[in-house]
């Protein structure tokens, strides 16, 4: 890149040149390292040495203070066998299914709206983004009350239009559904994503689609949707990801209820360890969720070959 | 697509056309839909219990409850919540500025063996879900007596370890990569060492992209959960969101006084974020995510 117009200068001094460059050289290296240093450091105590540790202990059975008995893949067995453990990957399979396709649609939908010439656009982007500013325990307090079955916000409006509103979180039908809700409301980021993607798109590419004859919704198709799939691309994985570590909400406003019908998979972990302290069963519980969004996120790289492009058609 | 007004004229009013009214009406009642949970807590706020429970729902209440603001501030010691949330907040934010603009400044910047593995290393780390590391990491605090004090939740930001470190890497990375490298060159030209072209050259000029790590980061700390509720137990040591979910746990039916608190827990966030939309905004738009 442009670092090579510095090189010339450094050739032109012959031999001599030559050996301060390789020790100039070395030098970089050897502050780079440095400066990667906190990052190397807590990668190895706080990321692959815990990781490391919680393989370790999900062969154990063990409450962390008195009893550590090995047991090999006893953990693993007894999950493949447990009717709870089951019913949290269905949880968790149900909520990422909503959350992810339908969380991609309203996002880009309003992305797109807002990437239109409308007046007041800061004022219309900050509402839009302001509920992924917040979250957390206040928005799930916000939602237990917006969806509180006799006086909440929704069901009252639903029962204008004399629909009979459901009973939400003290539904075994309605709970997931109503968390699912809750983030579909804070998906500002991603609308914000898209709306950069969008903004990154060269104007001159739509116009030409114009002058060629193609409407709106055929540029939009041919051209505006296949420079986008870069940021679609992330923002499912990262979707993927956030949707298989749902807890907050969970805790706060079902505590895994009604009859499980919100065990997540993370719900379920934390009642495993930090509640009941089967600290081996539970870490067993998070490789077998690591697992799963590694195989999603394999998945979806693999995938991206036919179904992400890069711009000028070079792949990054 | 706004076919008439991408030919040059900045200025020129858009022309009318009955799409265009169809695109304000899905906006603003969009925009209705996503702000009403807002105006609905800020309405119960106010209210008593009676109120708040009125059907049909009354938006501005006969009564004015202000005291609802007050009175949690009596069963709970919110102050010292919010001092301790403050204190993890920005500690970790100036932990995670330090050690992610170091690290991106590495990769956007310099040339060293191993650079492309490492960066994909990093960016793995993404996709790490952190309950892998969160029970080793629970017993590492234990071991080392520090489980109820406010190291476990601000050291690892020190560290680049957080869940949302790989992340603010990334995008001090891209922004870092738009600054010319004359900038540098120019620098060195002048003597200045790597430390000198990091602190002095690059972290100025990656201002915005440093804000939106700053914010990012912020907010999530200031709403993190559940790391707190598994460090945190005494109650001097507690967090404003383990405080509301504690309040509502044991006053579970008065919701005035519930969701006043949680007004006022937004407020520092919401305060932030207007202060710096602009700003936050264009360093999104600007850093972008690509491949």
């Amino acid at each position: 890149m442009a670092r090579q117009a510095v090189m010339p200068r450094e050739r032109e001094q012959g031999a001599a040149g030559q050996r301060a460059r390789t020790s100039q050289r070395a030098s970089e290296q050897r502050t780079a390292y440095l400066f990667l240093l906190p990052w190397i450091l807590g990668f190895l105590i706080f990321t692959l040495g815990a990781m490391a540790f919680s393989l370790g202990l999900s062969f154990f059975d063990t409450d962390l203070l008195s009893t550590y008995t090995f047991i090999g893949l006893g953990n693993y067995n007894e999950l493949v066998r447990d009717p709870l453990f089951h019913k949290s990957l269905r949880v968790t399979f149900l909520y990422t299914a909503i959350v992810v396709p339908f969380g991609t649609l309203i996002a880009l939908g309003i992305a797109l709206m807002l990437n239109q010439k409308i007046r007041g656009v800061s004022v219309w982007r900050t509402i839009y983004y302001l509920p992924a500013v917040v979250s957390g325990v206040a928005v799930a307090l916000i939602w237990s009350w917006v969806l509180n079955p006799q006086s909440g916000l929704l069901n009252q409006a639903l029962a204008r239009f004399g629909i009979a509103g459901p009973r939400w979180f003290s539904s075994e039908d309605w709970a997931l559904p109503g968390l699912a809700l809750i983030a579909l409301w804070g998906t500002g980021t991603n609308m914000l994503l898209y709306l950069a993607g969008l903004q990154s798109i060269p104007t001159e590419l739509q116009e030409a689609a114009r002058i060629d004859g193609a409407g709106p919704f055929r540029t939009f198709f041919a051209v505006t949707l296949p420079l986008l799939t870069p940021t679609i691309f992330f923002n499912v994985v990262i979707g993927i990801i956030n949707s298989f570590q749902v807890f907050t909400n969970v805790y706060v406003l079902t505590q895994g209820g009604p009859n499980n019908a919100t065990l997540t998979l993370v719900a379920f972990l934390y009642k495993q360890s930090f509640q009941l302290f089967h600290f081996g069963y539970a870490s067993a519980i998070a490789w077998v969720v690591f697992a799963i969004v590694l195989v999603f996120t394999l998945a979806l790289v693999r995938s991206s070959e036919w179904w992400v492009h890069y711009e000028g058609g070079l792949r990054q | 697509m706004t076919t008439t007004t991408r030919s040059g004229m900045p200025d020129r009013r858009p022309v009318f056309r009955p799409w265009r009214v169809v695109l304000y009406v899905v906006v603003a009642v969009g925009a209705l839909i996503y702000a009403m949970p807002f105006l609905w807590m800020l309405s119960t706020a106010v209210k008593d219990a009676a109120d708040a429970f009125l059907v049909p729902p009354q938006w501005i209440p006969t009564q004015w409850h202000w005291e609802n603001y007050i009175e949690p501030w009596r069963n709970l010691p919110f102050l010292t919540f919010y001092k301790n949330t403050a204190l993890i907040a920005v500690t970790s934010v100036v932990g995670t500025l330090l050690s992610t603009s170091l690290v991106a400044f590495a990769f956007a910047r310099m040339r060293f063996r191993w650079r492309g593995p490492l960066f994909v290393l990093v960016l793995s780390t993404m996709m790490l879900p952190r309950q892998v590391t969160l029970i080793p990491l629970y017993l590492l605090w234990s071991k080392l007596h520090l489980l109820n004090t406010l190291v476990p939740l601000t050291l690892p930001a020190f560290f680049a370890a957080q869940p949302a470190s790989a992340f603010s890497i990334f995008l001090l990375r891209q922004y870092m990569l738009t600054i010319p490298v004359e900038i540098d060159d120019a620098a060195r030209m002048d003597g200045a060492s790597w430390l000198q072209i990091y602190w002095r050259v690059i972290v100025p000029l990656a201002a915005p992209a440093m804000g939106v790590v700053a914010i990012y980061n912020f907010s999530a700390h200031w709403n993190d959960f559940l790391e707190p509720l598994i460090y945190l137990n005494s109650p001097d040591q507690l967090t404003v969101p383990l405080g509301l979910s504690l309040m509502n746990g044991r006053y579970g039916g008065d919701v005035g006084q519930i969701m006043a608190q949680t007004t006022l827990s937004l407020l520092p966030l919401i305060a932030i974020f207007f202060l710096a939309q602009r700003s936050y905004i264009q360093g999104v738009v600007v850093s972008g995510v690509k491949g």
